[in-house]
């Protein structure tokens, strides 16, 4: 369908949307030297610290860290939801289609928001509206951005559950979400990403909440539905088993630097970043019995008091003097991928 | 690997009976659902955990593995007397536990402890560290005169890792794999034989788990401990435990070696789980055994009847419904697995 | 936040690395305690009602230090002057017994100050013990207590109020704030229901029992300790609401009677007159109460937004 035409179907509510030129050409979503900082009483932390990627249609980007990395804070500011104040977009572009979202007037952006881009929240349950039936509260999505009909939204929200594979769309659409089970109001969550048919997802932790019998249907699902419309999707998660089963490429994040960006199987193969190459090492596996784990020593750094030099530097095995003192920047390294390390060419060979 | 799944065969000298510190047998815990408001009338019964049978062997780790629900805390909770059993017994160093008085059960104490999951909750924000640690000395005050509780509090603070001098902080002032050390430390001060630990290192940056998981290992082998490790993360079971039991509805369905569950799986339920578990490499991708489960987990309020999987096993038959598979060894089934078609099969590793 | 580890992660003051001694400058211990003082004292609202509330409490207790008529020394006053309106050296006028305004406000405060002390020390006292008890024992118990406590929650204030204090012969500071005592602790009780077993249901609890610790030990070292947050708030509030039903009873004529002097009393004496135009016999003892009330409530505001952790 073309943007026009959607535009036209969705009436006055897109008009906004419709004078905002996209460039068909460009990337999906770029993410450009991105900067987030929160003022806290301590001081201020830099929570993102100059982080960029690339998303096409179709393509999976995984962000992969440990909670505080910064990871979540991204996605926040992609999506345009964060906090403001304590927390400010310091610096960076965000563009979608060519179009920098953080200059668009928020009424805008709120149609992007729903239109362009969806989030999916770790915890359905309390991203849910407790006193509405699910199908209610799914129509109510499609009908804000599209003038249908109550009756139309209601047929919208059925095939909306039917598609996320909820058995018995039908009587299950005027339940309300506690009368779901986790992973069926994961799949709630879902359908509503998807009820605009946005061009990108955003999961955030989306199954860190499930059980792994679960966690693999939503997953499974969460993939087959980008393939078949060819959807953008940043998956975050901490748990490098998940993004190995999904993601086309991966940005590591550290104390809110990207410090490892690579294609999936260089980053589980070969990691050229001695943090990524110790989460490896640290992570025990179903299917093969190890030796004692190689913890990384040490915590991850208190972001208002970030060290000196690289911020990996006090838990890493390669670190020199240099690292103490100077900060790396991203280097290119052969197979297009990056590493922000000085020593990257030794920590892949090792 | 083979070591490890042989360990218990090496100590055969000391006999059934001294080698098993607990011995549970025919455990049941069922709460009731009531309702009323000033008379509370029961209408129905939650089979948190309805029939546990099992050993833990001095020495040993045994994993307690199942999704939420299934009673996998309970049972760990039986254990240490924080819940009183509805019927069955459990016997720890060969003294029945399960009807203790509250004098009998606080010296019980002393040899079974508790590490808890939430490393945020799990510690008293408004006592100091050395409050935390050394509170097990001021209800137990024969175990370490009054005089020497500082340098007790401060030696069981170094062996989980922590800097000694730090006794005088508050929890909010450690990160969490910090926090969780401290619940270690607590656990640790009355020299107990046995600690449950209920999802240690689940709340845990993957980071600093790891450093957890090996505080546990080397504290086993220092202080000869024995640990029930409940968890639902299957990986991190594999690495820890020696024996494994899996958990559903209430039920083990399947206990063996570590060596026998994720390498030899007989019942459905534990082929069904370890196939969820997704494995960090991605060359595996689509290349792994995958069985997809239908449906939700049954209300434990109302199992149903027969084998409680039937309603989401894909060999499920008349006979399932009909009759209990007991946890037994079986002609196809070299370990006790809860299932009348018990069949070995390989579902971790890739397959073509 | 979708990541509740998140914000902590950036926020918190953690430490480095559990082996490596951190630098001397965070070697201090931070008790939650010391946290709320630190919010505290940044905060311009708790300075104002602090000091308020410290002239309240000051003025009640040595009233002396403010005034230096006292009207209870008859020859402080003189009947010629009753009425008199405020003047250059009489800011506050005189009363209606021709004592001074302000000296009659100042030694008035001790009366109904010392009515909501009394009111709400014995209220938290019952509210405490009754509230623990039955959060921490639950069942029957709770059942039976919060019975208990809805009827007397029940019970129409005012109209029980002025039954009771009809029937009551001598009314003195004891008997008011038995009074009120028993028709305001079922919501102070409540709220310290809530707050045990809200507490009840941490973990710690659980780590306290499997270490072996009784009951007794477990309610006074681990589930008052900290469910006395909301309590010392509402208690503050309730200070100041205290003093406003001590007025409204004396007014009504149920509360403090002549010769004694309260704010309640003196508003009373002063809602006749202020009809014929002197005014001041009813605006200045009415400020002082609005005064006082707001002060104390103010203070339990910026109480709770210090206390309460999920502020920080």
């Amino acid at each position: 369908m073309s943007e026009s035409v959607i535009a036209s179907q969705r009436g006055i509510d897109v008009a906004a949307l419709q004078r905002v030129h996209f460039d068909r050409d460009a990337p999906l979503l770029e993410v450009d030297d991105l900067h987030v900082e929160f003022h806290t009483r301590d001081g201020t932390a830099k929570a993102v610290n100059g982080v960029s990627f690339t998303l096409h249609e179709g393509e999976t980007l995984g962000i992969l860290g440990e909670s505080g990395c910064g990871k979540s804070v991204t996605a926040q500011a992609i999506m345009g939801i964060l906090d403001i104040p304590p927390a400010r977009v310091a610096g960076g572009k965000i563009l979608f289609r060519g179009v920098d979202l953080q200059k668009m007037e928020e009424k805008t952006r709120r149609h992007i928001r729903a239109n362009k881009i969806a989030m999916i929240f770790q915890d359905a349950l309390s991203a849910l509206n407790p006193v509405f039936t699910v199908g209610w509260q799914l129509g109510e999505i499609y009908r804000k951005h599209t003038e249908a009909s109550r009756s139309q939204a209601k047929a919208k929200a059925v095939e909306l559950l039917d598609l996320v594979g909820i058995p018995a769309a039908k009587e299950r659409v005027n339940s309300f979400p506690h009368q779901f089970s986790g992973g069926m109001r994961q799949r709630v969550m879902i359908a509503m990403a998807l009820a605009l048919e946005p061009d990108i997802i955003i999961a955030d932790e989306p199954t860190t909440a499930l059980d792994v019998t679960v966690q693999a249907q939503v997953m499974k699902l969460l993939s087959d539905l980008q393939q078949d419309y060819r959807m953008g999707l940043i998956l975050i998660t901490h748990d490098m088993a998940v993004m190995a089963d999904v993601a086309d490429k991966i940005c590591v994040m550290y104390a809110g630097n990207a410090v490892e960006q690579a294609d999936v199987h260089q980053i589980y193969s070969r990691p050229a970043h001695p943090y990524s190459k110790g989460l490896l090492e640290s992570i025990p596996r179903v299917d093969m019995k190890g030796q004692e784990l190689a913890a990384i020593k040490g915590l991850p750094p208190v972001l208002v008091d970030p060290p000196p030099g690289c911020p990996f530097h006090p838990r890493c095995t390669f670190a020199r003097e240099r690292c103490q003192e100077e900060k790396p920047e991203l280097y290119d390294v052969p197979g297009d991928r990056r590493s922000a390390c000085f020593f990257w060419e030794e920590v892949i060979s090792s | 690997m083979t070591t490890e799944a042989s360990r218990p065969v090496e100590q055969p000298a000391l006999g059934e009976s001294a080698e098993n510190v607990i011995e549970v047998t025919d455990l049941v815990k069922y709460f009731p659902l009531t309702r009323g408001i000033l008379f509370k009338r029961t209408i129905g019964q939650v089979r948190a955990v309805d029939g546990i049978s099992l050993q833990l062997r001095r020495g040993e780790t045994l994993g307690v593995v199942g999704e939420s629900g299934c009673g996998k805390s309970t049972f760990g909770r039986l254990l240490m007397g924080l819940e009183r059993p509805t019927s069955g017994s459990i016997r720890l160093l060969g003294q029945e536990t399960s009807r203790l008085n509250s004098t009998e059960l606080r010296r019980m104490r002393r040899n079974i402890q508790i590490v808890l999951q939430d490393p945020y909750s799990s510690l008293d924000p408004r006592m100091t560290v050395g409050d935390i640690v050394g509170e097990p000395f001021d209800v137990h005050a024969d175990v370490v005169p009054r005089k020497g509780r500082r340098k007790a509090v401060q030696d069981l603070l170094d062996v989980v890792g922590l800097n000694p001098d730090h006794i005088n902080r508050y929890p909010h002032q450690f990160s969490g794999g910090q926090r969780q050390r401290i619940g270690v430390a607590r656990a640790l001060a009355l020299k107990p034989e046995v600690i449950v630990c209920d999802e240690p290192v689940s709340a845990l940056d993957v980071s600093v788990q790891a450093q957890v998981v090996n505080l546990f290992e080397k504290l086993q082998d220092e202080f000869d401990l024995s640990y029930i490790f409940i968890a639902h993360d299957l990986s991190v079971v594999r690495h820890i435990a020696d024996r494994v039991a899996v958990m559903y509805l209430g039920k083990v369905v399947e206990i063996g070696t570590e060596k026998e569950i994720y390498e030899e799986p007989t019942h459905p339920y534990t082929q069904a789980l370890l196939s969820a578990v997704p494995v960090p490499d991605p060359e595996l991708r689509g290349h792994r055994d995958q069985i997809v489960l239908e449906g939700d987990v049954p209300s434990p309020a109302n199992p149903p009847s027969g084998c409680r999987f039937r309603t989401r096993c894909w060999k499920a038959e008349e006979i399932c419904a009909e009759q209990e598979p007991p946890l037994e060894e079986r002609s196809d089934s070299a370990h006790p697995s809860a299932c009348h078609f018990a069949k070995v099969r390989d579902v971790i590793h890739a397959v073509e | 936040m979708t990541d509740p580890h998140s914000l902590e992660g950036i926020l918190s003051k953690g430490e480095p690395g559990g082996s490596e001694p951190g630098p001397a400058a965070k070697e201090r211990s931070r008790s939650l305690t010391a946290d709320a003082i630190y919010e505290l004292v940044r905060n311009p609202v708790f300075w104002v009602a602090g000091t308020l509330v410290v002239i309240v409490l000051t003025m009640a207790v040595v009233p002396g230090l403010w005034a230096n008529q006292d009207p209870n020394v008859s020859a402080e006053c003189d009947i010629q002057l009753a009425q008199r309106s405020p003047s250059w050296d009489r800011p506050f006028g005189y009363t209606t017994q021709g004592c001074s305004m302000w000296g009659a406000v100042v030694y008035g405060t001790r009366n109904s100050v010392f009515v909501a002390i009394a009111g709400t020390a014995a209220i938290a006292v019952i509210a405490i013990t009754l509230g623990v008890i039955a959060g921490f024992y639950g069942r029957w118990i709770d059942s039976v207590l919060s019975r208990i406590t809805d009827i007397f929650f029940g019970l129409p204030f005012i109209l029980g109020a002025i039954i009771l204090l009809t029937i009551l012969t001598t009314r003195t500071v004891w008997t008011i704030s038995a009074v009120i005592t028993v028709f305001l602790w079922p919501q102070m009780t409540r709220i310290m229901r809530g707050a045990t077993i809200a507490t009840k249901q941490r973990d710690f609890v659980d780590a306290a029992r499997a270490v072996g610790a009784s009951n007794f030990r477990i309610i006074r070292k681990h589930i008052i300790p900290n469910s006395l947050a909301p309590v010392i708030v509402i208690g503050t509030i309730n200070l100041g609401q205290l003093i406003a039903i001590e007025s409204t009873l004396t007014f009504l004529g149920i509360g403090f009677q002549p010769p004694t002097v309260s704010w309640g009393l003196l508003i009373q004496a002063g809602a006749g007159p202020a009809l014929g135009g002197t005014t001041h016999l009813l605006w200045i003892p009415c400020a002082f109460v609005v005064i006082a009330t707001l002060s104390f409530i103010l203070l339990g505001d910026v109480l709770r937004d210090a206390l309460d952790p999920r502020m920080r």
